[in-house]
């Protein structure tokens, strides 16, 4: 079974992000694993412990987003590939997609690809736009927002608990599997692992090694970006007895209720 | 402000019959975008009542053959036999998980563009300009879609309905062929969450519960009854079992946007805050001082919520007898 497994490298939440005059995110500066793809990671690496499997992890973004697959190999995966190119930089999440399916077709093309797995978002744009884009692209069965997977031969089944309902959904491989924060508890690499990491191998595509996308491009622009003022405190008060009937005469006051 | 004269098409999702509120909220955008007729795409059984008193003039009613609606792709391919049907300028839906799903599929479908969690949608030069509040809430942009027909989704309470007098629509049955892809996916079963109070992310008045209510979500629900409110809580409460996962609000659950945010114990950690930073008014009760919440609440109170909240919930009654 071969699983690859899609990967962001991201602005830290804690840095201070920004987007450039394009409203570009602005990259580079203190970027990681998006905390959200450590799920993903740990649910195909889990999934190749108990069934036997190789985990391809992929990723696309500018030079250094090569870190957001080594994490990704010291957590467990077996390769990587990497697609670079400056082509990529204006492209939207969905045209991102498109170059992430684009990557798929040619793995799979080399052995053929029996899951695809990603996280429920990235932590820069949280649009959980990429895994229905990315079955869409693919023409593949989507199984999204899991927080919960089991694999029996060739079915897997999720449980999944989005707006006012739980569901219980399968299909069989292949197909496209998004999980969440819920689905597990991502590993801590140790030293031994970070160290075979460094041996494992990691491939570079442009989008020349990926045909059928190269004019794939963005559907979207941006057409202005601003930074907002931030919000300004108001008033603090330290209850010494009455602070209750302060808030109900606010929220009164201010028509809020 | 300059409009479209185009049809516009707007995915109008339904619960139990009922046309939804935030779908009720991008109908009454929809009409104010263009001076063409206003359609809608329903996946289930129509509230025509309710769509018409929205504007609607034409109901789509695209023909699912058994299959759910709640599978993405199944949903993606019914609303995408209806645009072919209606041609529209431009495709609007609710920016919920599954809103934003269905729109990346139709942009990959369409070969378009899609926004998602707009909070605003306007007309400028002709085409259909979103805006967005990103990173946190730190940063607004607005977007467009530049390649064939945009899909916006948007985020809910950022419109407020408004009902028309309009005639009962006319209901157009739309056949669909589903791929191999879309049948695949099997639901083995679906368990719909009691409904006693406003949905969460269609609430006006949201009381979140946090760390500092150390299990006890008793007066919070107090407080939300009184107020009309919707119950949310921080990952921590829904981690801890007080309260199940669906009240969560957050970037990894629910997104909210009300006029009015009451945070209760609550610290305000960027996980949290990410996901009420559209809040129009946020009152904060902690008995942390230094809990970063206060940095963004125009009310903070720094007390034990046991004596805070009974006292403000016997001075709303009273006040308001």
């Amino acid at each position: 079974m071969r699983i690859v497994v899609c990967v962001k490298h991201v602005p830290d939440l804690q840095s201070d992000r920004s987007l450039d005059q394009d409203g570009h995110l602005v990259r580079g500066e203190d970027d990681v694993l998006n905390e959200l793809d450590e799920n993903a990671v740990e649910a195909a690496v889990a999934l190749a412990e108990e069934h036997g499997a190789e985990v391809v992890a992929l990723t696309v973004g500018p030079d250094d987003a090569v870190d957001a697959v080594r994490r990704a190999l010291q957590m467990g995966a077996d390769s990587a590939v990497h697609v670079v190119d400056d082509r990529i930089a204006g492209f939207d999440v969905v045209g991102t997609a498109k170059v992430l399916a684009g990557a798929v077709r040619a793995l799979g093309a080399e052995t053929p690809v029996d899951l695809v797995v990603t996280g429920m978002a990235t932590m820069d744009g949280l649009t959980s736009m990429v895994p229905a884009a990315l079955a869409a692209a693919l023409d593949l069965p989507a199984l999204t927002l899991a927080s919960e997977v089991t694999l029996e031969g060739s079915a897997v089944t999720i449980t999944r608990s989005i707006g006012d309902a739980d569901e219980r959904q399968s299909a069989d491989l292949p197909l496209v599997l998004s999980v969440t924060d819920q689905a597990n508890e991502p590993r801590y690499p140790n030293f031994k692992a970070i160290m075979a990491a460094k041996k494992k191998p990691v491939t570079t595509w442009s989008l020349d090694d990926l045909p059928d996308v190269a004019t794939a491009g963005a559907g979207t622009t941006v057409r202005s970006a601003a930074a907002r003022p931030p919000r300004e405190a108001g008033r603090i008060l330290t209850d010494t007895g009455d602070a209750g009937a302060q808030l109900a005469a606010y929220l009164v006051e201010n028509k809020l209720v | 402000m300059p409009e479209l004269d185009r049809p516009l098409l707007v995915v109008a999702d339904h619960v139990d019959g009922a046309l939804t509120h935030p779908a009720a909220e991008v109908l009454t955008l929809a009409r104010s975008l263009t001076t063409g007729p206003v359609s809608a795409v329903v996946l289930e059984s129509p509230d025509t009542a309710a769509l018409g008193r929205y504007g609607v003039a034409t109901v789509y009613a695209p023909e699912l053959g058994g299959l759910a609606p709640t599978v993405s792709a199944v949903a993606a391919e019914a609303v995408l036999a209806a645009v072919r049907q209606a041609d529209p300028a431009a495709v609007l839906l609710v920016s919920s998980f599954a809103g934003k799903e269905l729109a990346a599929r139709l942009a990959v479908a369409l070969d378009s563009g899609a926004v998602v969690d707009a909070t605003g949608v306007t007309v400028e030069d002709g085409a259909l300009v979103a805006s967005k509040v990103v990173l946190q809430g730190t940063w607004e942009t607005t977007c467009e879609v530049t390649r064939g027909v945009p899909v916006i989704a948007v985020k809910p309470t950022v419109v407020e309905a408004v009902a028309v007098d309009g005639a009962e629509p006319e209901v157009v049955a739309v056949p669909v062929e589903f791929s191999d892809a879309a049948r695949a996916v099997r639901v083995l079963s679906r368990t719909e969450h009691p409904r006693e109070r406003a949905p969460l992310g269609e609430a006006r008045t949201v009381v979140v519960g946090g760390r500092g209510v150390e299990g006890d979500f008793s007066l919070v629900t107090e407080l939300a009854d009184e107020l009309g409110a919707a119950v949310g809580a921080t990952r921590v409460a829904t981690d801890e079992g007080w309260i199940e996962h669906a009240a969560q609000v957050g970037q990894t659950g629910v997104t909210i946007s009300p006029r009015l945010y009451i945070g209760v114990g609550v610290s305000g950690a960027i996980h949290h805050t990410a996901g009420m930073q559209a809040a129009q008014t946020v009152v904060a009760v902690n008995s942390d001082p230094e809990a970063p919440i206060f940095e963004m609440a125009d009310l903070g109170i720094v007390g034990d919520l046991n004596d805070v909240l009974p006292q403000a919930i016997e001075e709303l009654r009273r006040l308001r007898g």
